[in-house]
Protein backbone atom coordinates (compact mmCIF):
# COMPACT_ATOMS: atom_id res chain seq x y z
CA UNK A 1 0.00 0.00 0.00
CA UNK A 2 1.23 3.36 -0.98
CA UNK A 3 0.10 6.75 1.02
CA UNK A 4 0.59 9.88 -0.49
CA UNK A 5 -0.52 12.77 0.94
CA UNK A 6 -0.13 16.61 0.66
CA UNK A 7 -2.43 19.96 1.20
CA UNK A 8 -4.55 21.96 -1.13
CA UNK A 9 -5.32 24.78 1.28
CA UNK A 10 -7.27 24.01 3.83
CA UNK A 11 -7.49 19.95 2.37
CA UNK A 12 -5.55 17.24 2.80
CA UNK A 13 -5.00 15.09 -0.45
CA UNK A 14 -4.51 11.31 0.54
CA UNK A 15 -3.82 9.61 -2.33
CA UNK A 16 -4.01 5.88 -1.80
CA UNK A 17 -2.64 2.79 -4.15
CA UNK A 18 -3.04 -1.10 -3.55
CA UNK A 19 -5.40 -2.96 -1.24
CA UNK A 20 -6.86 -1.75 2.20
CA UNK A 21 -7.53 -4.63 4.45
CA UNK A 22 -6.37 -5.60 8.37
CA UNK A 23 -3.00 -5.83 7.27
CA UNK A 24 -2.47 -2.62 5.32
CA UNK A 25 -4.96 -0.04 7.38
CA UNK A 26 -2.60 0.56 10.18
CA UNK A 27 0.56 2.48 8.32
CA UNK A 28 -1.80 4.27 6.14
CA UNK A 29 -4.11 5.49 9.10
CA UNK A 30 -1.08 6.42 11.45
CA UNK A 31 -0.04 8.40 8.26
CA UNK A 32 -3.44 10.39 7.57
CA UNK A 33 -3.45 10.64 11.22
CA UNK A 34 0.06 12.63 11.69
CA UNK A 35 -0.92 14.83 8.97
CA UNK A 36 -4.32 16.09 10.36
CA UNK A 37 -2.71 17.08 13.28
CA UNK A 38 -1.99 20.18 11.96
CA UNK A 39 -5.09 22.67 13.07
CA UNK A 40 -5.29 24.11 9.52
CA UNK A 41 -6.61 21.27 8.14
CA UNK A 42 -10.47 21.29 7.78
CA UNK A 43 -11.13 19.34 4.76
CA UNK A 44 -9.93 15.29 3.69
CA UNK A 45 -10.08 14.27 0.55
CA UNK A 46 -9.52 10.22 0.00
CA UNK A 47 -8.08 9.20 -3.40
CA UNK A 48 -9.40 5.57 -4.23
CA UNK A 49 -8.71 5.46 -8.10
CA UNK A 50 -5.76 3.30 -7.48
CA UNK A 51 -6.95 0.97 -4.90
CA UNK A 52 -8.08 -2.35 -6.80
CA UNK A 53 -9.57 -3.95 -3.60
CA UNK A 54 -11.00 -3.08 0.16
CA UNK A 55 -12.42 -4.86 2.80
CA UNK A 56 -14.27 -3.56 6.45
CA UNK A 57 -10.71 -3.11 7.75
CA UNK A 58 -10.84 -0.38 4.93
CA UNK A 59 -14.57 0.64 5.49
CA UNK A 60 -13.56 1.17 9.35
CA UNK A 61 -10.68 3.53 8.37
CA UNK A 62 -12.82 5.50 5.89
CA UNK A 63 -15.67 6.08 8.64
CA UNK A 64 -13.17 6.91 11.59
CA UNK A 65 -11.55 9.91 9.75
CA UNK A 66 -14.66 11.21 8.67
CA UNK A 67 -16.06 10.82 12.57
CA UNK A 68 -12.89 12.75 13.14
CA UNK A 69 -13.41 15.05 10.79
CA UNK A 70 -17.08 15.75 11.48
CA UNK A 71 -15.96 16.05 14.94
CA UNK A 72 -14.03 19.24 14.38
CA UNK A 73 -16.71 20.52 12.49
CA UNK A 74 -14.63 19.38 8.77
CA UNK A 75 -15.76 17.56 5.85
CA UNK A 76 -14.71 14.43 3.77
CA UNK A 77 -14.65 13.33 0.68
CA UNK A 78 -13.99 10.45 -1.04
CA UNK A 79 -12.91 10.22 -4.60
CA UNK A 80 -12.55 7.56 -7.34
CA UNK A 81 -13.68 4.17 -6.27
CA UNK A 82 -14.75 2.05 -8.84
CA UNK A 83 -15.42 -2.10 -8.57
CA UNK A 84 -15.01 -4.19 -6.00
CA UNK A 85 -14.46 -0.74 -3.74
CA UNK A 86 -17.66 1.12 -5.07
CA UNK A 87 -19.41 -2.19 -4.55
CA UNK A 88 -17.92 -2.71 -0.73
CA UNK A 89 -18.96 0.93 -0.22
CA UNK A 90 -22.26 0.61 -1.51
CA UNK A 91 -23.57 -2.63 0.52
CA UNK A 92 -21.92 -0.94 3.49
CA UNK A 93 -24.05 1.83 3.21
CA UNK A 94 -20.76 4.52 3.26
CA UNK A 95 -22.38 6.12 0.01
CA UNK A 96 -24.93 7.55 1.92
CA UNK A 97 -22.30 9.23 4.96
CA UNK A 98 -19.61 9.90 3.14
CA UNK A 99 -19.64 12.43 0.01
CA UNK A 100 -18.41 10.65 -3.02
CA UNK A 101 -16.56 12.02 -6.11
CA UNK A 102 -16.02 9.76 -9.25
CA UNK A 103 -13.19 12.29 -9.86
CA UNK A 104 -10.53 14.49 -8.85
CA UNK A 105 -12.26 17.23 -10.82
CA UNK A 106 -15.69 17.31 -9.52
CA UNK A 107 -14.30 16.92 -6.00
CA UNK A 108 -12.23 20.16 -6.40
CA UNK A 109 -15.57 21.76 -7.39
CA UNK A 110 -16.74 21.29 -3.74
CA UNK A 111 -13.47 21.63 -2.04
CA UNK A 112 -13.41 25.35 -3.96
CA UNK A 113 -17.01 25.73 -1.98
CA UNK A 114 -15.90 24.48 0.76
CA UNK A 115 -12.68 27.26 1.27
CA UNK B 1 -20.02 -34.17 -7.51
CA UNK B 2 -17.21 -32.31 -6.46
CA UNK B 3 -14.69 -31.22 -9.56
CA UNK B 4 -11.66 -29.77 -7.73
CA UNK B 5 -10.63 -29.47 -4.23
CA UNK B 6 -8.20 -27.03 -2.75
CA UNK B 7 -6.84 -26.99 1.14
CA UNK B 8 -4.95 -24.22 2.82
CA UNK B 9 -2.96 -23.56 5.75
CA UNK B 10 -1.00 -20.64 7.45
CA UNK B 11 -0.93 -18.44 10.66
CA UNK B 12 -3.28 -16.06 11.63
CA UNK B 13 -1.05 -13.17 10.52
CA UNK B 14 -3.03 -10.11 9.11
CA UNK B 15 -0.37 -10.36 6.00
CA UNK B 16 -1.69 -13.65 5.32
CA UNK B 17 -5.29 -12.59 4.65
CA UNK B 18 -4.13 -10.84 1.03
CA UNK B 19 -2.33 -14.02 0.20
CA UNK B 20 -6.02 -16.28 1.11
CA UNK B 21 -8.08 -14.28 -0.75
CA UNK B 22 -5.33 -14.04 -3.71
CA UNK B 23 -4.88 -17.81 -4.04
CA UNK B 24 -8.59 -18.50 -3.25
CA UNK B 25 -9.63 -16.52 -6.35
CA UNK B 26 -6.66 -17.94 -8.15
CA UNK B 27 -8.00 -21.41 -7.93
CA UNK B 28 -11.53 -20.69 -8.27
CA UNK B 29 -10.95 -19.15 -11.88
CA UNK B 30 -10.56 -22.35 -13.16
CA UNK B 31 -14.58 -22.24 -13.23
CA UNK B 32 -14.07 -19.23 -15.81
CA UNK B 33 -16.38 -16.77 -12.86
CA UNK B 34 -17.16 -13.60 -13.65
CA UNK B 35 -15.04 -10.07 -12.74
CA UNK B 36 -17.91 -9.40 -10.23
CA UNK B 37 -18.07 -12.98 -9.15
CA UNK B 38 -14.52 -13.26 -8.38
CA UNK B 39 -14.61 -9.91 -6.19
CA UNK B 40 -17.37 -10.93 -4.53
CA UNK B 41 -15.60 -14.07 -3.62
CA UNK B 42 -12.54 -12.07 -2.48
CA UNK B 43 -13.98 -9.74 -0.27
CA UNK B 44 -16.10 -12.71 1.90
CA UNK B 45 -13.10 -14.59 2.02
CA UNK B 46 -11.09 -11.43 3.01
CA UNK B 47 -13.53 -10.90 5.98
CA UNK B 48 -13.69 -14.38 7.14
CA UNK B 49 -9.93 -14.68 6.77
CA UNK B 50 -10.03 -11.57 8.87
CA UNK B 51 -12.16 -12.39 11.43
CA UNK B 52 -10.28 -15.66 12.59
CA UNK B 53 -6.91 -13.48 12.48
CA UNK B 54 -8.10 -10.86 14.53
CA UNK B 55 -10.73 -12.67 17.11
CA UNK B 56 -9.70 -16.33 17.16
CA UNK B 57 -6.38 -16.14 18.91
CA UNK B 58 -6.42 -13.15 21.18
CA UNK B 59 -2.87 -11.85 21.98
CA UNK B 60 -1.31 -14.93 20.14
CA UNK B 61 -1.38 -16.80 16.87
CA UNK B 62 -2.84 -19.77 15.68
CA UNK B 63 -3.64 -21.62 12.30
CA UNK B 64 -6.30 -20.94 10.11
CA UNK B 65 -7.31 -23.43 7.08
CA UNK B 66 -8.74 -23.19 4.25
CA UNK B 67 -10.66 -26.02 2.00
CA UNK B 68 -12.32 -24.76 -1.44
CA UNK B 69 -14.61 -27.52 -2.98
CA UNK B 70 -15.64 -27.05 -6.91
CA UNK B 71 -18.49 -28.25 -8.67
CA UNK B 72 -19.66 -27.35 -12.15
CA UNK B 73 -20.70 -23.95 -11.07
CA UNK B 74 -20.98 -23.62 -7.33
CA UNK B 75 -18.26 -22.78 -5.08
CA UNK B 76 -18.19 -23.65 -1.34
CA UNK B 77 -15.06 -22.56 1.18
CA UNK B 78 -14.24 -23.26 4.84
CA UNK B 79 -12.22 -21.18 6.80
CA UNK B 80 -11.72 -22.78 9.72
CA UNK B 81 -9.86 -21.57 12.99
CA UNK B 82 -8.90 -23.80 16.79
CA UNK B 83 -9.18 -20.01 18.61
CA UNK B 84 -11.14 -19.25 21.10
CA UNK B 85 -15.24 -19.72 19.38
CA UNK B 86 -17.75 -17.74 19.56
CA UNK B 87 -20.23 -17.89 22.52
CA UNK B 88 -23.64 -16.99 20.89
CA UNK B 89 -23.41 -17.01 17.07
CA UNK B 90 -26.49 -15.35 16.54
CA UNK B 91 -25.15 -12.29 18.95
CA UNK B 92 -22.31 -11.68 16.08
CA UNK B 93 -24.33 -12.62 12.86
CA UNK B 94 -26.38 -9.53 14.05
CA UNK B 95 -25.35 -5.81 11.97
CA UNK B 96 -23.15 -3.67 13.90
CA UNK B 97 -22.22 -6.18 16.23
CA UNK B 98 -18.18 -6.65 17.21
CA UNK B 99 -16.35 -7.68 19.76
CA UNK B 100 -13.49 -5.74 19.20
CA UNK B 101 -12.31 -2.10 20.17
CA UNK B 102 -10.44 -1.21 17.68
CA UNK B 103 -11.39 0.76 14.61
CA UNK B 104 -13.47 -1.40 12.66
CA UNK B 105 -17.16 -1.37 11.07
CA UNK B 106 -18.08 -4.70 12.91
CA UNK B 107 -20.01 -5.40 9.26
CA UNK B 108 -17.98 -7.89 8.28
CA UNK B 109 -20.30 -10.53 8.54
CA UNK B 110 -22.83 -8.61 6.79
CA UNK B 111 -20.46 -8.09 3.76
CA UNK B 112 -19.84 -11.94 3.77
CA UNK B 113 -24.01 -12.65 3.70
CA UNK B 114 -23.96 -9.86 0.77
CA UNK B 115 -21.33 -11.23 -1.11
CA UNK B 116 -22.21 -15.10 -1.15
CA UNK B 117 -25.37 -17.29 -1.56
CA UNK B 118 -25.38 -19.06 2.20
CA UNK B 119 -23.37 -18.38 5.13
CA UNK B 120 -23.20 -20.86 7.91
CA UNK B 121 -21.07 -20.94 11.24
CA UNK B 122 -20.26 -23.27 13.12
CA UNK B 123 -18.32 -22.49 16.54
CA UNK B 124 -17.27 -23.73 19.95
CA UNK B 125 -15.96 -21.64 22.93
CA UNK B 126 -12.67 -22.63 23.42
CA UNK B 127 -12.70 -24.89 20.46
CA UNK B 128 -12.88 -22.61 17.17
CA UNK B 129 -15.04 -21.67 14.32
CA UNK B 130 -15.72 -23.10 10.73
CA UNK B 131 -17.12 -20.76 8.64
CA UNK B 132 -18.70 -22.22 5.48
CA UNK B 133 -20.04 -20.30 2.05
CA UNK B 134 -21.06 -21.04 -0.60
CA UNK B 135 -21.80 -19.26 -4.23
CA UNK B 136 -23.49 -20.26 -7.16
CA UNK B 137 -21.75 -19.15 -10.39
CA UNK B 138 -23.89 -17.85 -13.05
CA UNK B 139 -26.57 -15.87 -10.76
CA UNK B 140 -24.90 -12.32 -10.35
CA UNK B 141 -26.90 -9.43 -9.89
CA UNK B 142 -24.72 -7.44 -8.13
CA UNK B 143 -24.22 -3.55 -8.78
CA UNK B 144 -20.58 -4.59 -10.47
CA UNK B 145 -22.30 -6.68 -13.10
CA UNK B 146 -23.25 -3.35 -14.84
CA UNK B 147 -19.38 -2.06 -14.54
Amino acid sequence: METTIYTKGSWLIVRLKGELDVATVPAARAKVEQALQRQTITGLLVDLTNVMFMDSSGLGFLLGRYRRLVENKGTMIVVGAQGQVRRVLELSGLTRIIPQKPTLAEAMVVMGEGK
Amino acid sequence: MVNNTMYLEFPSKPENVSFARTAVAAFVSQLDPTMPELADISTAVSEGVTNAVVHAYPGSEGPVAITVYLTDQQVSIEIKDEGCGIADVNKVRRFGITSCGQERMGIGLSLIEACVDDVRIESREGQGTCLFLRKRLGEQGGSLAND
